[in-house]
C-alpha cells in the first residue's frame, strides 16, 4: 500500500466503498430488512450515479458545459427499450435481454453524442453549453415524433412529424405490439431492471472513467482544460480529445438511460427535460467538479432526500431546496474548512491533491 | 490513513441515510381501511392532483361520519413523473396501504398499476384515461372514461348535429391524453365522413400562445374547432381567437371543465362553447350540490371533473369494499382479489354519472353529456337554442 500513488489509493478506497455499500444494501433487501421505498429508489440512484458521474468526466475532468445530459439517457433508454421489447421473444433470458439493452443504449447515445460533440467541439467558449442545451429540447421533440412498433415482420418505425399520423399507421398485425407510441411515450414496458445490473453498471463506469483520468489521456484532457494554449503548444489535439470525453460521457449517459426506461413500466420523453439535465448537474457540481466519489455520494443523498422528507408533504421540495442551500453555504465556508483542517491534519495536504 | 477514513466516512454516510429514511413501517391495524392517493399535489399538473385528492378527502369525511366502516386517507405526491409516482407508491406500501385511489395522470399510473399488478393491490383511478393504464391488468379500475371513448363519443356527436362542419383540431402533441383523444376522433371522424380542414399541435413548452394556430384554424375555413385538451391553454385559445374576431364553435372533452374559474380569464368568451363532459358543478341534484357546498367551504373554490372523479373514487371503493364484505383486518392482496371479483357485478350512483357500472377490463360504462355554456353555465343544448 505505501509504494501506491495517492490517486490509485482513492482509486481503490471509491470501488471498495461502492462494492461495501452494495453488499450491504443487496444483503439487507434480500434479507427483506429494508422498506420498499428504499428498494424501489435502489435502482434509479444506479442511473443517477452513473449519470453524474459521467456528466464529471466533461464539466469537471474536461471543463465543458454541458446542459444536455439528460438529452442522451433519453436517446439511451428509448433505443434500449427498443431493443429489450423487441428481442422479448429472441433472447428469453432477462439479464441477457437487459445487458443486450444496455450496450443498445450505449451505443445510439455515443452515435448522437459523437454528431453533437464534433461540429461543437471545434469551437471555443461557452458553444458546447448552447448546443447542448437545445439538443436536450431537440431530442424530446423528436421522440415526441416517434412511432415504433414491433411484430413477425421486425420493426415498424414512422416518424411522425406533420403530426396527423397515429399508432394505425404502423400497419402493425394482430400479434405485433406498439412500442413507443410518440407523446404517450413507452407503455407495456416488461420490467427487467434490478440492483446488481446498477451496481455492475456503476463498476464499469468507475473503472472506465477512474483509468482514462488516470492515464495519458486523461492527463491530455485536463491539460487542455487547464491551459489550452499551452496544451496546443505541444501538439496535443484538442478536439479530439475534448470529443472523446464528450463521447464516452454520453454512451455511459446512454447505458444508464437503458437501464432507468427498463425499471418503470412506462416512460415518457418530457421526463428527460431541462430540469433533469440540471438536477445531473447539481448532483456534480454539489458532490465536486472532478470529484468522482463525491458526486456518487451527492447522488445517493440528494436522490434520496426528497422521499425522505415525504413528512413535510407539499413543503418538501421547499425544504430540499434549503436544504441545498445550506448545504452550498457550509462546504463554501472558510472557517469551516480550517475547522475541518485542525481536526483531520491529513485534509491540508490532501486539498492539493484531488 | 487517508484511505481508511474515506472508507469509513462512506459507511458512516450510508448509515446515516438508511437510519433517516428507515420510517417505521406497519402502523396498527384492524379499525380502519387504509386507503392511499397518489397525485400531483405539487408542479405542473397540481391543480388536477389537489382537486382529485381534495374530492376524495370530502368523500373520505363523509363515509367515516357515516359510522361503520371507516377509512384513513393518505394522500401522497408524485409530481406527475412517473419515478416519483413509484416511489410515493412504495412509501404508501410501507404505510400499510390496502386500496389505493390513483394515480390522477396517465404516464405516472401505467407505470405505477404494473407494480401495483405485480404486488396485487387494487387500484382505482380517478382520472387516468388511457386504455393503456387498465391493459392487461384485471386490479385496475377507472372511474373516468377512456381516451378511445372521449375520442369517439365527440365525432359521433359532431357527425349527428353538425355533419356539415369544417373542423379544426388544435391538440397538445406531447402530452398522451389530448393525442389518444385527437387520435381515435380523426379515426372516427373519417369513416363518419367528417371534413377535418386544420390540424395545430403545441407542447408544454409552447402552450402559452396560439396565435399561429389560431389564425391558421381561421384561414383554413373552420367553423368547429375541436380541443381535445385542459382548460387552461384553452382559455388562451379563446382569448386569442376573440382577439382577432374570430368566432367558431369550440369544442371541448372532459378536460375543458373548470375553463369557467380560471382566473384572470373573461368568462364571457367562453359563452357557446361545447363539451362533453360526466360532471358539472352546476346540476341540480342535491349531492351535487351538497358536494359543491363542501368543496367550497373547505378549499374556496368551485369543484372540477377531476374533485368529482375523486369524490365517486372513495364512494366506489367503498361500495366494492362492502359488496365483497371486505373487513379492515384483512391483507391488501385478499382485498384485492375480493375486490376483483365484485368490481364487474356492482352499480354506482356517483356525481360524474347515474348507474356506472365496470367491465371486468377496468373500463367504466357511463353516459357522456354533452353540455354548452350559457350565461356563465352548463346547459343541456337544447335548452340553448
Amino acid at each position: 500500500m505505501k509504494n501506491m500513488k495517492k490517486s490509485t489509493k482513492t482509486d481503490f478506497a471509491t470501488y471498495a466503498g461502492v462494492t461495501a455499500a452494495f453488499l450491504i444494501m443487496y444483503a439487507l433487501q434480500r434479507g427483506g430488512h429494508l422498506t420498499s421505498s428504499i428498494s424501489g429508489q435502489l435502482v434509479p440512484i444506479c442511473c443517477f450515479i452513473v449519470m453524474a458521474v459521467s456528466l464529471n468526466l466533461v464539466v469537471g475532468i474536461s471543463g465543458e458545459l454541458s446542459l444536455g445530459h439528460a438529452g442522451f439517457m433519453s436517446v439511451g433508454a428509448f433505443g434500449g427499450i427498443i431493443a429489450a421489447q423487441s428481442l422479448a421473444g429472441a433472447i428469453p433470458s432477462a439479464p441477457l435481454r437487459l445487458i443486450v439493452a444496455l450496450v443498445v443504449g450505449a451505443l445510439c447515445a455515443t452515435v448522437v453524442g459523437f454528431v453533437v460533440g464534433v461540429p461543437v467541439l471545434r469551437l471555443r467558449g461557452d458553444y458546447l453549453a448552447i448546443v447542448t442545451l437545445a439538443f436536450g429540447q431537440i431530442i424530446k421533440d423528436l421522440i415526441n415524433c416517434l412511432l415504433v412498433g414491433y411484430d413477425s415482420h421486425g420493426l415498424h418505425i414512422v416518424f411522425n412529424i406533420s403530426g396527423l399520423k397515429s399508432i394505425n399507421d404502423l400497419h402493425l398485425e394482430e400479434t405485433g405490439k406498439a412500442i413507443i407510441k410518440g407523446a404517450q411515450g413507452a407503455v407495456g414496458v416488461t420490467k427487467i431492471a434490478s440492483f446488481p445490473a446498477g451496481f455492475i453498471l456503476v463498476m464499469i463506469t468507475l473503472v472506465v472513467i477512474l483509468n482514462l483520468v488516470r492515464s495519458r489521456t486523461g492527463r491530455a484532457i485536463m491539460a487542455i482544460r487547464d491551459n489550452r494554449i499551452a496544451a496546443e503548444s505541444v501538439g496535443l489535439n484538442i478536439t479530439k480529445y475534448k470529443l472523446m470525453a464528450f463521447v464516452i460521457s454520453a454512451a455511459m449517459a446512454g447505458a444508464a438511460g437503458a437501464l432507468y426506461g427498463l425499471n418503470y413500466g412506462s416512460l415518457v420523453a418530457s421526463r428527460f427535460d431541462f430540469n433533469t439535465s440540471i438536477l445531473v448537474l447539481v448532483y456534480v457540481v454539489l458532490g465536486g467538479l472532478g470529484n468522482i466519489w463525491g458526486s456518487i455520494i451527492a447522488t445517493v443523498v440528494l436522490y434520496m432526500l426528497p422521499e425522505a422528507l415525504r413528512q413535510f408533504s407539499d413543503y418538501r421540495m421547499l425544504v430540499y431546496a434549503i436544504i441545498l442551500i445550506l448545504v452550498m453555504l457550509v462546504t463554501n465556508n472558510a472557517q469551516l474548512k480550517a475547522l475541518l483542517g485542525k481536526l483531520i491534519p491529513h485534509k491540508k495536504e490532501a486539498a492539493g491533491n484531488e | 490513513m487517508k484511505n481508511t477514513k474515506k472508507i469509513i466516512s462512506f459507511i458512516v454516510v450510508m448509515t446515516m441515510i438508511l437510519a433517516l429514511c428507515s420510517v417505521s413501517a406497519f402502523a396498527a391495524e384492524g379499525e380502519t381501511f387504509k386507503i392511499g392517493g397518489i397525485g400531483p399535489l405539487t408542479g405542473g399538473a397540481a391543480i388536477y392532483g389537489n382537486a382529485a385528492m381534495n374530492g376524495a378527502q370530502i368523500a373520505v369525511d363523509e363515509i367515516n361520519a357515516l359510522g361503520g366502516v371507516q377509512f384513513e386517507f393518505n394522500a401522497q405526491d408524485d409530481t406527475g413523473v412517473a419515478e416519483t409516482s413509484v416511489n410515493a407508491y412504495n412509501s404508501l406500501k410501507d404505510w400499510g396501504v390496502q386500496a389505493i385511489v390513483g394515480t390522477v395522470t396517465t404516464a405516472p399510473c401505467i407505470s405505477v398499476s404494473a407494480e401495483a399488478y405485480s404486488d396485487r393491490i387494487f387500484m382505482l383511478t380517478p382520472s387516468a384515461s388511457s386504455t393503456d393504464v387498465i391493459a392487461d391488468k384485471d386490479n385496475m379500475y377507472q372511474v373516468c372514461f377512456t381516451d378511445p371513448n372521449q375520442g369517439i363519443a365527440s365525432a359521433d356527436y359532431m357527425a349527428e348535429n353538425y355533419p356539415d362542419a369544417q373542423i379544426a383540431i388544435i391538440y397538445k402533441n406531447d402530452d398522451a391524453y389530448s393525442q389518444g383523444i385527437r387520435d381515435t376522433f380523426a379515426s372516427e371522424a373519417e369513416s363518419k365522413g367528417l371534413t377535418v380542414v386544420y390540424e395545430g399541435t403545441f407542447t408544454e413548452d409552447t402552450q402559452t400562445d396560439f396565435s399561429v394556430q389560431v389564425a391558421a384554424a381561421q384561414a383554413a375555413g373552420a367553423d368547429m374547432v375541436f380541443l381535445p385538451i385542459y382548460y387552461t391553454p384553452a382559455s388562451v385559445i379563446l382569448t386569442q381567437a376573440n382577439a382577432i374576431g374570430y368566432e367558431p364553435t369550440f369544442f371541448g372533452v372532459d378536460g375543458m371543465d373548470g375553463i369557467l374559474s380560471v382566473e384572470g380569464f373573461d368568462a364571457s368568451l367562453a359563452e357557446g362553447v361545447m363539451l362533453l363532459t360526466p360532471f358539472s358543478a352546476d346540476a341540480e341534484d342535491e349531492r351535487t350540490q351538497n358536494f359543491v357546498a363542501a368543496y367550497n367551504d373547505l378549499y374556496g373554490e368551485t369543484p372540477n371533473q377531476f374533485a368529482a372523479d375523486g369524490y365517486d373514487a372513495m364512494y366506489i371503493l367503498y361500495a366494492a369494499l362492502q359488496e365483497a364484505g371486505c373487513t379492515p383486518d384483512m391483507s391488501a392482496q385478499d382485498i384485492c382479489e375480493a375486490l376483483v371479483g365484485v368490481m364487474p357485478t356492482i352499480s354506482v350512483d356517483g356525481l360524474t354519472g347515474q348507474g356506472m357500472t365496470w367491465s371486468a377490463t377496468g373500463e367504466v360504462s357511463k353516459a357522456p353529456m354533452a353540455v354548452v355554456i350559457k350565461d356563465g353555465v352548463y346547459v343541456l343544448p337544447e335548452a340553448a337554442e
